[in-house]
């Protein structure tokens, strides 16, 4: 029995939502390996191979694997899928974009979003946003895994010694081709490992608003999120959005500012370690996970946050 | 060019489920169900790309039960011309909505496909990947806009860190993500149209496909419940809170 997880990276470093799917394959009990498909990406090979607990690292260097791109990269890890019984990656865009792909040419089934591992042909995963959980038995010979990495503790970067070993590139699909990407500039932490997140929701009322929002994150040193509601108003980027369409964080503090607590946001921080709400409206259903609520007006009690968490 | 559009019919996003007490499941009896907020913004994409003189017939596919014709008959009331209902009351997991739609694909040789990115109850995000798979076409996942050039599409692209854009050979796959559009509302005089427009069934068995469950649900039970917070009265004691009993700054 052996385990393949499909590091997400970007040929230089590799993205940390890898070490939380190593971490959910070391529950499996046999060997991991670890697969970098890219091009010149010596770098991440070479880094992953210090990650903790895997036996082998898996290279494929060719220029179809550059962006990551579905139809090339599913290839690849269907041509080498019968020599494993499991086949993760993060349940992040990058995971979820390609890896259906390759349980279907496999003809099994996907399991999403793996919160837990029961046993190896059983895991547990969240359906109805987070309102229900799962658990599901597969009988197919291959288990295909996202992974939820929130769920996970990620495994250690360093201190791994794994062998490498290159595989050849399967034939390039050349159906799709990227034409360009625009990321989102910024200097605060990722929203999905950030220690801290502080998210803004309909209640900030507009994108010149949201920079309070944004103030009291830099204060803080955490990542900035925000509700879909804020996210459809047009006050916040989509990659801001956490949520059960959005990401899924579960940070130590997480602060929610002018969000209400829709079922759908709640899915996306719940398991937050602690959870303080600040919202004028005392009803609102985000009250019903906040560890510390605090009813006021926002555009009062924010700028009051920043001038006290000066204070020592 | 004709495009296809797949439905889903779910229970409405603003019911909150309940787990039923033998663990079997969710109840989803006597709920209100809708169409799968992310399978409307694939209709309408499909109506834009008609009404800008793109497309020329938009067919919408739904899978499930016979009520799942509801959801067909919103589909047509909002701008489809014709919907395919794959009945069956087997439990349907996306490998095999993946199977079934591409042996519609196959009798129907669309040029493009618009699927919703997941389904607000089973929160899979499959299907479109699997059926791109299948049927051996590109795909376009979690789709902010759509513009088609020549003989292809570039799809932009929602992704963790920002957008990317991809230039897709057709025919192709896409599915759609929250900012694509705002599906339209629904009027009377187009909910009655949508009743005479044309509504085939067929069955997993006509089309050839084995749609076994290959994941079996051993049990399904409540989330773990937070313990319950208190309110706090000011900034000062939310600081003191956070410093002295979360210590998490």
């Amino acid at each position: 029995m052996a385990a393949l997880v499909i590091a997400e990276h970007d040929n230089r470093l590799i993205r940390s939502g890898t070490l939380n799917a190593v971490s959910a394959a070391t529950k499996l009990g046999g060997e991991v390996h670890v697969l970098v498909a890219g091009h010149q990406c010596g770098a991440a090979a070479a880094a992953a191979k210090q990650i903790a607990g895997i036996a082998k690292v898996r290279v494929a260097d060719a220029p179809q694997y550059k962006d990551g791109l579905a139809e090339s990269l599913a290839a690849l890890v269907v041509s080498i899928a019968k020599e494993y019984t499991h086949i993760l990656t993060p349940a992040t865009t990058f995971g979820k974009n390609f890896l259906p792909r390759v349980a279907a040419l496999l003809d099994v089934a996907q399991i999403s979003d793996v919160v837990a591992v029961e046993n190896p042909d059983t895991f547990v995963r969240p359906i109805y946003a987070g309102n229900a959980m799962a658990t599901v038995q597969s009988s197919d010979r291959i288990k295909v895994i996202t992974v939820r990495t929130t769920a996970f503790d990620a495994a250690a970067a360093s201190g791994g010694s794994a062998t490498v070993e290159p595989v050849a590139p399967a034939a390039d699909a050349a159906q799709s081709k990227m034409l360009g990407q625009e990321l989102t500039k910024s200097e605060r932490p990722e929203l999905a490992g950030a220690k801290i997140v502080v998210s803004g929701g309909r209640g900030v009322g507009s994108a010149e608003n949201f920079k309070l929002v944004g103030q009291l994150a830099d204060k803080m040193g955490a990542a900035l999120g925000a509700s879909r509601a804020a996210v459809d108003a047009g006050f916040a980027p989509n990659d801001y959005q956490v949520g059960q369409t959005g990401k899924i964080v579960a940070p130590d503090l997480y602060v929610a500012v002018g969000i209400s607590g829709a079922i759908q946001h709640l899915a996306g921080m719940k398991d937050s370690r602690v959870i303080v709400a600040i919202n004028k409206d005392a009803d609102a259903p985000i009250f019903q996970v906040a560890d510390y609520g605090l009813v006021a007006d926002l555009f009062q009690a924010v700028p009051e946050l920043i001038s006290e968490l000066d204070k020592k | 060019m004709k495009i296809l559009v797949a439905v889903k019919r779910v229970v409405d996003f603003n019911v909150k489920v309940r787990v039923k007490s033998d663990n079997s499941g969710v109840e989803t009896a006597n709920l209100k169900m809708s169409m799968n907020p992310f399978d409307e913004i694939a209709v309408e994409e499909a109506i834009k790309l008609k009404e800008a003189g793109s497309a020329t017939e938009i067919v919408a596919v739904s899978m499930g039960p016979a009520a799942c014709q509801e959801t067909l008959r919103s589909a047509m009331a909002m701008g489809a011309d014709r919907a395919i209902l794959v009945q069956t009351d087997v439990e349907l997991q996306p490998l095999a909505v993946a199977k079934l739609l591409h042996a519609i694909l196959k009798k129907e040789n669309p040029q493009l496909v618009i699927l919703g990115k997941q389904a607000i109850d089973d929160d899979s995000n499959q299907t479109g990947q699997m059926l791109a798979a299948l049927a051996n076409l590109p795909q376009g996942t979690f789709a902010s806009k759509v513009k088609l050039s020549g003989d292809g599409v570039e799809v932009t692209r929602e992704i963790d860190g920002g957008l990317e854009t991809v230039a897709l050979k057709l025919p192709a796959i896409i599915t759609t993500d929250l900012r694509l559009n705002t599906p339209r509302y629904v009027t009377l005089p187009n909910i009655m149209k949508a009743k005479k427009k044309p509504l085939e069934t067929m069955t997993p068995e006509s089309l050839g496909v084995d749609v076994k469950p290959r994941l079996k649900t051993l049990k399904v039970q409540e989330p773990p419940k937070r313990k319950p917070g208190a309110k706090v009265a000011d900034v000062k004691e939310l600081v003191a809170k956070l410093r002295s009993e979360a210590k998490v700054i």
